[in-house]
């Protein structure tokens, strides 16, 4: 049994696996239909998350299982003072798989300890997103065929953009990579993060200005800068609109960017943007849902 | 000042003055019912000054722990009156409960019955991480 609480917990040729199934699914969904008949998922949501957890409960339907959901930890017991400890072990015995997202970072290595069922990290505050950034990797091997000799632009909250970080983290161990951090200097990537980069010797830049960077990129992941993140009102209010994506800004762009997003979005991507061919996140959305149905198979070790 | 010499026990030698405490608190040696010294500002050739505590008991924990708290210690294994080994702890690979993780927004910030554990990430920096959070020690 294994849990997925990180990206890192997946090697190369899992990861590559994965992206062979959900393609795979992607050409012949009709033979995975009914893999997950009488398999139960387990949707534990203590802090709003709309589109995973949707996402997370499509793939266990289009594999034909069942869905047990928690929407809110305000419903839930946690509201009276259960652990993640023994919240895990009650719904290890109603589930087969269970994907939690919780507020604070680390819940799922708490919940992982105690589940005796597979575990998949939904995010956990700032910290871990793996499935969002499986989706992110099955994104550009769908738009650009690879997933190495790219030169990867990550704009927006790269302080605590956790799909930023994730993405980094799994993107540094293909070659040829290349990452451009653009943010203002109060979200910049922290140090840790950089760690792989540096030790993996992974040629990266960072600058505060998007547009004069735009022409080096083959893709450009755009993010929000969340409201939760900040404890001061100030702060948030200063720096969320640093940095908005225009079709003017797109000018001097290569014709062939694969703009992404982990959504949803405020208005750090005009909507003139959406109709650009080039606009990938809506088209991600959906990957999201083949990759998540290839982990859950992969996990309940489930074969097509 | 004359302290007798133990028996069958520990020393622990080189610990940086004003360490003692610290040491003894986290050994919990107060609860023991054996002979404890605690020796503070010894003189010492290489340190200085030093602090040095002797336990007349044989104690069952991972006194490796204590590398962590204070590298520079020398432990001394007594048997039968003479000392049978002599050792510097090394950095242990985990360490539970013996610091704090600082992260507001780390599970453990809310959970208050969950171990405090860190691991240890560089041998050659002394850097260990949350195992939740993956915060810095100290940080």
């Amino acid at each position: 049994m294994r849990h997925i609480i990180s990206i890192t917990d997946l090697s190369l040729e899992e990861i590559a696996r994965l992206m062979d199934t959900a393609r795979d699914i992607i050409e012949h969904p009709d033979k995975y239909r009914d893999l997950c008949r009488y398999k139960k998922l387990a949707t534990l949501f203590f802090e709003p998350s709309t589109r995973t957890r949707l996402s997370f409960e499509a793939a266990m339907h289009e594999l034909g299982g069942q869905v047990l959901a928690v929407s809110e930890a305000a419903s839930s017991s946690v509201a009276k003072g259960e652990s993640v400890a023994d919240t895990i072990r009650t719904v290890s015995c109603y589930a087969d798989i269970i994907a939690m997202r919780h507020p604070k970072e680390g819940a799922p290595t708490v919940a992982s300890f105690h589940a005796s069922v597979p575990v998949i990290n939904a995010g956990d505050g700032g910290h871990n997103h793996p499935t969002q950034t499986l989706t992110d990797l099955l994104t550009i091997m769908q738009e650009k065929g690879r997933l190495d000799h790219l030169t990867v632009g990550l704009c927006g909250d790269l302080k605590f953009g956790r799909t930023v970080h994730s993405l980094i983290s799994a993107m540094c161990r293909y070659p040829g990579v290349r990452f451009v951090l653009v943010s203002p200097e109060e979200l910049k990537v922290p140090s840790y993060v950089k760690i792989p980069l540096k030790q993996g010797q992974v040629p990266y830049s960072q600058t505060t200005d998007l547009r004069s960077v735009m022409p080096e990129l083959d893709i450009l992941y755009m993010t929000r800068v969340q409201r939760e993140r900040f404890f001061n009102e100030d702060d948030y209010i200063r720096l969320r609109d640093s940095y908005i994506l225009t079709p003017e800004k797109l000018e001097n762009a290569k014709p062939d960017l694969t703009i992404m997003h982990p959504l949803p979005r405020v208005n750090e991507i005009s909507v003139a943007v959406d109709q650009d061919p080039r606009a990938a996140y809506f088209r991600q959305v959906r990957y999201g849902k083949y990759i998540r149905m290839a982990l859950i198979l992969m996990l309940l070790e489930v074969q097509a | 000042m004359n302290i007798d010499s133990i028996n069958n026990g520990i020393v622990i030698d080189h610990i940086r003055a004003g360490q003692a405490m610290k040491i003894y608190d986290f050994l919990d040696l107060g609860a023991l019912d054996c002979a404890v010294a605690i020796i503070k500002n010894a003189a010492s050739s290489k340190m200085g000054k030093k602090d040095i505590i002797k336990i007349d008991s044989e104690l069952n924990v991972d006194l490796n722990a204590l590398g962590y708290i204070d590298p520079s210690i020398t432990i001394n294994i007594i048997k039968d009156g003479v000392r049978v080994r002599k050792y510097h702890p090394e950095l242990p690979l985990t360490i539970t409960n013996i610091i704090r993780c600082k992260n507001p927004r780390c599970i453990t910030s809310t959970e208050q019955e969950l171990p405090h554990v860190f691991r240890l990430t560089d041998r050659e920096k002394d850097e260990y991480r949350c195992i939740y959070c993956e915060s810095k020690a100290g940080v």
